[in-house]
């Protein structure tokens, strides 16, 4: 008895340290959020203090994290619509079709998870140049397709696979088209994917900071690029810049709660189930 | 499988026709730039020299390449990066995922197994922002945590093995999660009557770990060692946000140091020379990842 009590202790204090491993850096920023400048000043650092909101009011009225955190807003949507738009039809292909280069398409596709942005970001950046689209939001939606569209098939095809084909030879037998097969079974009863795959797409391009770090100046600007750019100077300000990020991951935090149970397949284009 | 080869019921052409829109955006925004990029790399071509036009030269970029020994020191120092965090993000992940397998406790572990994905979604510049605050030697809380073990406090960002443990810290802290979650996906695989037949058997959580649960985990740690490899290689938000690459050349992983050839030197051909080479390692990455991890498809 006493043995299993001591077992139940230790592992209460396992989960425990993990909690406190897992969320600490971000409690650090949020906390620091609150902090006036003095508090985050004080060495050594303190863990209580009086919380102000002083630097959420200094970002509010920050014009260009405003705008930036639109622009983000606005990229990350628009790339999430257009890659959920073109992968789904893919993925339904790819799940439910026999054909030829089907396995070579998937290595491509794997490869896109894999690349490092920076060997993208420097033709990309050249070919923006000529094409005058540089520091525009509609570069940053295009390249991030590179990204998000592979995820949006992988789990779209996952998620079509599991419809039963049987739903699909009866609507043939009822002379449905195959566009309308697609529009009329596999999009209403594939939801669920294709939001996951969504959501993944949305976290993805939000997140992204090299390409939107070369691609954009002023104009186009997301929000961990204006997040970066508070870095330079004497005295930081740290206040705002930990408001800042807060306000930056606290999105992204909430959608990954959302589909923790998928991150993996996510991050592993499916490696696991 | 065998009824679409019997029957197809579709028309030749008809998952052309689906995939040609995604097709054609990839191939858009993903091929063609590596193309040019392919193409730059045996060109000159400085942006700030525009009078030099971009007059073919050859081979002579990667010549370059092959004789800069910066580059193949960013390349090492990205390899000892990727030898520095992975052992403790395996360590770590596993206990991690052994003790969410483990019965009992059953809030408290899901609580857990949630909280684990908010490193991982976390964006990567803000953790670099977290990073700067955090190790700060003046009034970051790293040193006032070490200094609760006896030690004395670190310049870690201004020191060159400061800055490097820094890093790996953040990385660490941000990837262990994923190794920790793909290790439990191969736990939980493990069939419930085996483990209540070997628990009966044995008490100890080694000889369970290496004679019942490991060939379930050995699929995970492959996916965990290809993607872990990539994603170092992509590693550049986080550090780039938190040291540049500095002091010195202590962090400058090989995405640090092309993007500063590539938009600071502005060398562009130079850079697509080190950019092909980098996605040569992509792609032989890739066919491991197919050859060893993914059976999905056959």
């Amino acid at each position: 008895m006493d043995r299993r009590l001591f077992d139940r202790a230790g592992h209460a204090i396992g989960l425990v340290v993990i909690l406190a491993f897992t969320l600490f850096p971000f409690f650090w920023m949020v906390s620091s959020s609150f902090k006036a400048q003095t508090d985050i000043l004080a060495s050594p650092p303190v863990w209580l203090f009086e919380p102000t909101f002083r630097h959420y009011a200094e970002v509010w009225a920050d014009r260009t994290v405003v705008h930036a955190i639109t622009n983000s807003l606005i990229v990350a949507l628009s790339v999430t619509a257009i890659a959920i738009a073109l992968g789904a039809p893919a993925a339904y292909a790819l799940a439910r079709f026999e054909f030829k280069a089907k396995r070579e398409l998937w290595f491509w596709f794997i490869t896109n998870r894999m690349i490092s942005p920076i060997v993208l970001a420097l033709p990309v950046f050249m070919l923006a140049r000529q094409l005058q689209i540089l520091d525009t939001q509609l570069v940053l939606i295009l390249i991030y397709l590179t990204f998000t569209l592979p995820i949006v098939v992988w789990i779209c095809t996952d998620q079509f696979r599991s419809i039963p084909s049987e739903l699909e030879q009866v609507a043939r037998l009822d002379g449905a088209s195959q566009f309308t097969i697609f529009r009329r079974i596999y999009v209403p009863l594939g939801l669920p994917g294709i939001a996951v795959s969504g959501i993944f797409s949305f976290i993805f391009s939000w997140n992204e900071l090299l390409y939107a770090l070369v691609l954009t100046r002023r104009d186009a600007i997301t929000g961990p690029v204006v997040a970066t750019s508070f870095m330079a100077g004497y005295e930081l300000p740290w206040g705002k810049i930990m408001a800042t990020g807060t306000l930056i991951v606290l999105p992204v935090v909430v959608f990954a709660l959302l589909v923790s149970r998928h991150m993996i397949r996510g991050l592993t284009m499916g490696a696991t189930k | 499988m065998a009824r679409a080869r019997l029957d197809p019921g579709y028309r030749r052409w008809t998952p052309a026709a689906f995939l040609a829109p995604a097709v054609i955006a990839l191939l858009a925004v993903g091929i063609w730039p590596l193309l040019f990029a392919l193409y730059t790399s045996f060109h000159r071509f400085n942006i700030t020299r525009p009078r030099d036009g971009m007059p073919f030269i050859g081979f002579d970029n990667y010549v370059r390449v092959f004789n800069d020994p910066t580059f193949w020191d960013s390349l090492l120092l990205t390899g000892r990066f990727f030898l520095t965090v992975m052992p403790f993000q395996l360590a770590l992940g596993l206990a991690i995922a052994l003790l969410l397998h483990k019965p009992g406790l059953g809030l408290m572990r899901s609580l857990c197994r949630v909280t684990l994905v908010i490193p991982l979604a976390t964006t990567y510049a803000v953790v670099g922002l977290v990073g700067r605050l955090v190790f700060n030697r003046d009034f970051g809380v790293a040193n006032q945590i070490i200094g609760w073990f006896g030690f004395g406090p670190l310049d870690w960002l201004g020191t060159t093995a400061g800055a490097f443990a820094a890093i790996a810290i953040m990385d660490i802290w941000q990837w262990t999660p994923f190794c920790a979650l793909l290790f439990l996906a191969g736990l939980s695989m493990v069939p419930q009557e085996i483990e209540e037949a070997a628990k009966l058997e044995t008490s100890s959580t080694w000889a369970m770990l290496r004679h019942i649960q490991l060939p379930y985990l050995l699929p995970g740690l492959t996916a965990m060692l290809i993607l872990r490899t990539a994603d170092t290689i992509k590693l550049f938000d986080m550090v780039f946000v938190m040291t540049r690459g500095g002091p010195g050349a202590a962090t400058d992983l090989i995405s640090i140091y092309i993007q500063r050839v590539g938009f600071r030197v502005f060398d562009l051909g130079y850079a697509s020379a080190q950019a092909i080479l980098l996605f040569i390692i992509t792609i032989v990455l890739s066919r491991l990842y197919i050859r060893y991890v993914y059976q999905e498809i056959r």
